[in-house]
Formats: structure tokens, sequence, C-alpha cells
């Protein structure tokens, strides 16, 4: 396969993910700012550590200053100054299917193609017709759309391990992203910490990442920071913990080893990743800070995507 | 007004045998039918993704060149002559690049003056010297053909370079077939799917000296923002080659690589569909980042083909075009079958002279434009339009060339008020290779708006199925 037609896969399914990512960021912030704040008036916003945690902020407080919810909004779903908003990235991933269409299948078109144009409908509607829970519903029905499309439909050769490469390493990036916002969070005192108002906000979360019920059933009992984390980083049953995203990508890194004859970089970085994920407790994670743990899980997720990168999307591989 | 032009159709009320079961069909079709068909067709368009971007317009990048059901067909007879017309006059274009790469037998003979040979700017000298693989340039030759009578066709002009539509030829008779299968049940219609398999074998059939063994082909792009990248990508996905860039090339030792997920892969044989001036920075504009460094050299040495061949735009030259019937004579010993539309030269000061006195019923052409762009429909224009043309016109008289306001056919086609005739051309993509081939059919283009000549998709023109029956 040509590398770029590679690389053009690999960013589909980045771009997608992505956009679910950020539509499920807007879901966490819409749902945090119903609370009333902890202080006394008025209520929470954390729109400034989702912009943080997202890697926006300096974009956004140079367009718009304040972080007043509508901005952030529109900030999140439609800017094309925003590289990762949702419009930004359906655009960028139908552009690179638009490039190589004839790899795709023709639901795989179909689900990406629907998207686009039906986000240029969202963009001709009046803003304050719009509803952010409708627009967050659509992106998360289309992502999934388009991933239905794959499994029921692509080949099962390189390029569907590519697409899965893109998928599962930004999925593992964006799940410890949206952890971090639980960092960034700022509990007023420690007291906080386990109350009422904590658990509240770790739901939240849960409930972003769809993961609410799920939870429930795997743990019962009282949501603690413990048990949440331990969902979120170490559960191989959640399709979106830390682990599972890394086990998906080493599955297809190694199906590219085996197929290519040859394995390179790429599959050791992502193995060790995957041995020390293994090997880890909540406890372990705590111990070394939930903020300094996941700071160097996305370090060690970019540098397997810049092997992926290097390997075999800029085909200088001999 | 329309009796001046030849109906394809019908004649003095007759319908022309090769029309023969299409009489009838668009009463039998109910008008809400009609439209279900036609916002059916558009919809099979978008969704396979055939849109059409056009330079410099701006607008929707992924619009749709309108599609008129109403087939054109030709008879089998009038095909076969035709085709045997197309393809001597491929082979002496052929013959003509190979002679003024060479000796120049043609110039020295004084048939061509060497001027207009040597002096071109699409003479690439960097070609001079070397013949590539059977001695082809121009492996697909588009060629515009009118007609204005039963008998009579003419050429517009050649393409020697990367002529573009031939998707638009194999698409169009995918979605006839499937919305009017009865049509195709009830005609004897000669298939052109056989098209990318035929391109690829003639590109494969001129691999460079130094491959030996299968040719790995590829088709080279400009990218996606190109207006073509639907075609090119069509193309290469029906004849299983990638689809390269140029950033996906490289030169290393003596052969062209492209970059893979296994690593380098060499590759024989390029169809390019970009200018020569894009193809190779070193060799050409150095600004290009469309080409790859060291192309040329490769080229040179046999390590790789390129079709069509650097160089072989100096033979579709519109000032080159008037000595086609020439080169056909010189080089193949044979009469021209199909005529040339008589040409003058307004670098010529008797021509210029003439043109200028005659310029509102003449249709002035740059010599190097294409597309429809920067001509000049005498009889369709306002005399300030007129007037503003003559004034570019004396300014470079050898930039310009003039025919006459052809009586192009017209053909029933579906308008608003019902079915009315509109002008047609066709351009048949002839294939050159070990063999000389044709698939039977083409690309007809019409001009939807009502009188208008213009059939470019740049100026609104749309698309029609090309029908060759069967014996």
């Amino acid at each position: 396969m040509l590398s770029r037609t590679a690389e053009n896969l690999y960013w589909i399914a980045r771009y997608m993910e992505r956009a679910e990512t950020t539509a499920r960021f807007l879901e966490v912030g819409g749902r945090i700012a119903l609370l009333p704040s902890a202080g006394g008036a008025g209520n929470m916003s954390e729109w400034n550590s989702l912009l943080r945690a997202s890697g926006t902020e300096a974009g956004f407080a140079h367009k718009y200053g304040d972080p007043v919810q509508r901005n952030v909004e529109s900030y999140f779903f439609f800017d094309r100054d925003n590289p990762s908003s949702v419009a930004s990235c359906i655009t960028a991933a139908r552009e690179n299917a638009r490039i190589v269409r004839t790899a795709l299948t023709t639901q795989m078109w179909d689900a990406l193609n629907t998207a686009f144009h039906e986000l240029r409908d969202w963009d001709r509607m009046e803003r304050s017709e719009l509803d952010m829970a409708q627009l967050t519903d659509w992106t998360l029905r289309h992502t999934a759309m388009l991933r239905g499309a794959i499994e029921a439909t692509h080949l099962r050769n390189d390029g569907y391990d590519f697409l899965n490469l893109g998928y599962f390493l930004e999925r593992a990036d964006s799940t410890a992203r949206l952890l971090d916002v639980k960092y960034y969070v700022l509990l007023p005192q420690i007291d906080y910490v386990g109350s009422g108002l904590d658990n509240y906000q770790w739901s939240t979360l849960l409930r972003a990442l769809s993961a609410h019920r799920a939870f429930h059933w795997a743990y019962g009992g009282d949501v603690t920071a413990a048990k949440i984390a331990h969902f979120l980083i170490l559960n191989q049953q959640c399709p979106r913990s830390l682990l599972t995203s890394v086990t998906a990508a080493t599955t297809h890194l190694e199906r590219l080893a085996r197929g290519y004859g040859a394995s390179g970089k790429a599959q050791a970085r992502v193995r060790a990743l995957l041995g020390e994920l293994a090997e880890l407790s909540v406890e372990d994670v705590f111990d070394e800070g939930l903020h300094e743990f996941l700071t160097r899980f996305i370090r060690d997720v970019a540098a397997v995507g810049a092997e992926v990168q290097g390997t075999y999307l800029i085909g200088d591989m001999r | 007004m329309t009796d001046a032009f030849f109906n394809e159709m019908f004649q003095s009320g007759r319908v022309r045998p090769p029309y023969a079961q299409l009489e009838g069909w668009t009463e039998r079709m109910p008008a809400s039918l009609r439209s279900l068909k036609q916002a059916e067709a558009e919809a099979l368009f978008r969704r396979i993704g055939i849109t059409f971007a056009v330079y410099g317009e701006g607008g929707d990048p992924d619009r749709l060149i309108p599609f008129d059901m109403f087939p054109r067909v030709f008879a089998h007879d009038e095909w076969r002559k035709l085709e045997r017309g197309i393809k001597q006059r491929a082979r002496a274009l052929n013959a003509f690049l190979v002679d003024v790469y060479g000796r120049g037998e043609i110039v020295r003979a004084g048939r061509i003056p060497s001027r207009l040979v040597y002096l071109n700017e699409a003479y690439e000298k960097a070609a001079a010297g070397f013949v590539p693989p059977r001695g082809v340039y121009s492996h697909v030759v588009g060629i515009d053909l009118v007609r204005t009578g039963p008998d009579e066709f003419f050429v517009l002009e050649d393409n020697c370079r990367t002529p573009s539509g031939v998707s638009y030829m194999l698409e169009n008779r995918e979605i006839m077939m499937r919305m009017f299968p009865d049509l195709f049940r009830g005609n004897r219609i000669e298939p052109v799917d056989r098209y990318p398999q035929a391109l690829r074998r003639t590109l494969a059939s001129v691999a460079p000296q130094k491959c030996d063994r299968d040719p790995t082909i590829v088709i080279l792009t400009p990218g996606h923002f190109n207006s073509a990248y639907y075609e090119h990508s069509f193309l290469a996905d029906l004849m299983g080659v990638e689809l390269v860039e140029g950033q996906d090339l490289f030169v290393e030792g003596e052969f062209v690589w492209m970059r893979t997920t296994r690593g380098p892969k060499r590759v024989d044989v390029i169809y390019r569909r970009l200018d020569d001036a894009f193809i190779d920075p070193l060799c050409f504009r150095p600004d290009s980042l469309l080409g790859v460094p060291g192309l040329m050299d490769v080229y040179r040495s046999g390590g790789v083909s390129i079709a069509s061949a650097p160089g072989a735009g100096v033979a579709d030259d519109k000032a080159i075009y008037c000595y086609v019937p020439e080169m056909i004579r010189f080089y193949l010993g044979e009469e021209p079958i199909l005529k040339n539309v008589p040409t003058w030269q307004c670098a010529n000061p008797d021509d210029l002279g003439h043109v200028l006195d005659n310029i509102a019923d003449l249709v002035v052409k740059e010599v190097h434009g294409s597309g429809g762009y920067g001509m000049l429909v005498g009889p369709k224009s306002t005399k300030a339009q007129i007037a503003a043309f003559a004034d570019k016109l004396r300014a470079n008289p050898g930039n310009y060339i003039a025919q006459p306001t052809l009586a192009l056919s017209t053909c029933p086609s579906f308008v608003d008020e019902g079915i009315a005739p509109r002008h047609v051309d066709l351009r048949p993509y002839c294939l050159v290779g070990e063999r000389v081939e044709l698939v039977p059919g083409g690309l007809t283009r019409v001009a939807l708006t009502e009188g208008s000549l213009v059939v470019n998709s740049s100026q609104g023109g749309g698309v029609k199925d090309t029908w060759v029956l069967a014996e």
C-alpha cells in the first residue's frame, strides 16, 4: 500500500475519533455547568479546564478571551480556526477520504460524506436555534456510523490496520485527556475529595464517555476515585480504557508486522507501553499522581504514533 | 433556426435509423418519472463522487457536471469510418513526434515551417534525441470532433498530452444501464467498459528497456485539488494501479521508486496527468512541488516510461493542427479520412486581414488556450465584445487562430420544456501502444443553453452517454 494512502486512512480514523472526543468534552462542560458552585454564588464553570485539557486553551483565549459558554460551544463545535472542533475534524476526515476515495467502501464514503453534508446544513442554521445536546448526539451518531461501516464492510487488510491504529491511538490519547480534566477540576479544599460534589463530577465524566451504566454494572456501590480510575485506565472491559486502547493498537501493529514480515520500533514501543499498563495497579497511578501519570502516558502514546508515522506513513522503511 | 443544423435524430421529419429505438421513448415517459430519473442520476453521480471543480471560479467545489439522459447514437458503419480516421490521425501524430525529436524530416522536406516546431513553447529540448519505447509519445489521443452533416465530420483539435473526460464516458454508461435497462435490452449497444484494461495493456506494452518483469504502472496526479482528481482516482481503481503524487515518488540510482508501507517499490511506467513543466523540477520549473526531482534523467536512460512522453504537446498545438493532414500524407502515404476545419493563422498578415474583416462570423481562439477560455464566438458576441477582442488580436496576432463558425449538429436533449435539440461534439479516446485501439464510444458534450455552441464543462456544458450500435 502506498504510504500516503495508509496515512490518509490513519488520519480519517484519528479525526473522526477526535470529533467524538470534542463532542464528549462539550457534554462534560455542559453538565458541570448545571451544578451549583461550591463557593456560594452561581454555578460551576469548567470550560477553562476543558479548553486546557483539549489543548486548545491558547487558541480560544486569543480569539474570544474569557470562556463564556456560548463561545466555547461555538469554538468546540463549529470553529474552523480550532483544528479540533467537530466541524474541522469532520471536514478533515472527509477530505482525507476524498483523496483515497477508492480505498474506501461505498458505505464508509457514504457515512463520511453524509456527515459532511449535514454539517453544512448545521452551519447554515441560527446558532440560537441549536441545542448542544442535539449536536453532541449528532456527532456521536455519525462517528458510530463510520465505525460500523468499517467493521461491516472493510477488508481485513493492512488498510484496516491503519484505520484501527488511528482510532485506538487517538482514543488512548483522548481518554487520558478527558480523565485529566478531573485533575484540573480543582477542588477548593481537600475535604471535597470523596464528597458528593466530587463524585458528581466523576459521574459526569462517565456519562460523557457513555460509560455511566456500564460502570455501575461493573463495580456497583459508590462512585469512588479509585474505581473510576481503574475503570478508565485498567479495565479490559471498558471500550475506552487506556489498557483496551493500547491492547488494540498493539494487536493491529502486530498484524502489520506479520503481514509485512518485519517488526520495528513501533512494535517495540507499543509492547513496552502495554507491558507497563498490564502490570499497573490503581495505587501505583495515585502514588505517581494522576496528572503526572496521564501526562507521561499521553507522551508515550504520541511516541508510538511518531514511530508509526516514521515506519509506515512516510515510507522510508527499507 | 435549428433547421440550419444537422439534427442527428430527425431528418426531414423522419427518424434516422440509429435512433429508431429511441422514437417515442420520451413520449412514453411520464413527466413525473422523468424528474425522478433525473434526480436518481444526480444522486448516483454524487454518491460515486464525480464532481467537477472549475479553476478560479470559487463556489461549490463539489459541483456536478449536468448529465443529459438522452443518448447520442452512432450507427455501426458511421463509427467504423470514424474509427479509421481517428486511428489514422493518432498514428500520424505519433510519427510526427518521433520525427521532430529525431531527424526532423518533415521540416527538412519543407512541409512544416521549422519555427512552428522548434520555436514552439511545447517543444521540449530535453526530449530531443531520445526515442521512447515503441516510438510512442502520445499513448492516449483525444480527438475532438464535430459533425455538420450525415457524412461530414471535422476535427476541432487534437489532445496528445492528457485528455480528460474518459471517466464520464464510463460512468455515463454505468448510470444509463442502471436506470434504463430496457433501452439496452432493446438495442445492441457496444460496451465501453473494457477501456481501463485496454489502457493498462497499452501502458504495460511501453515498459522501459530496463524493465525485465511485469511492469509496475502508476498514475501520477497533481493532487486532490485538481479538477480532474476524481477521474485520476477512478481510473487508478479500475486499472488496479496506485494513484501517486510527486511526493510519493523519488529517484535513487537508475530508477524511480514509490514510498509504500512495505518500503520502496520500483516504478516502471508513469501515466502522468500533469503538464511537462511540472514533472521534474530539476529539468523544468524549479518551483514545481508536484513533480519528481531527477525523473527526466531516469527517463532518458531507459529506467522509466512516461505517458504521454515529455514533449508530446508540440503535436496538439493549434498552429501545428493545420498541418496534420500533411503529416498523414507524409508519414503514412494516405489521404486523411477526417477533415480539418479551415483555419486562418493570424500570424500570417493575409490571414489576419481576412480574420479582422470577417471577425463577426468567425471563432477566434488562442493558440495555446483550452477549455473554452480566451476565445471569441463571433456570431454570439456583442459589438463591444468583438471590438475588444479585435484589439487583443491586433496587439498579438501570433497568439490566435480563427475558424469559421461550424454548424454543429444537434441531438435531442432534456430541457425544462421537454425535449429540444442542443448542439453536441464528441471526444473519443484512442490508445496507442503495441497496438492502436479505440473503444467504441467516447464523451459527447452538449451545450445545454439554447443556441449555444460552447460545449465545455467549464462554460456550462453537460455530458451524454454515447452509443455505438453493434453490427
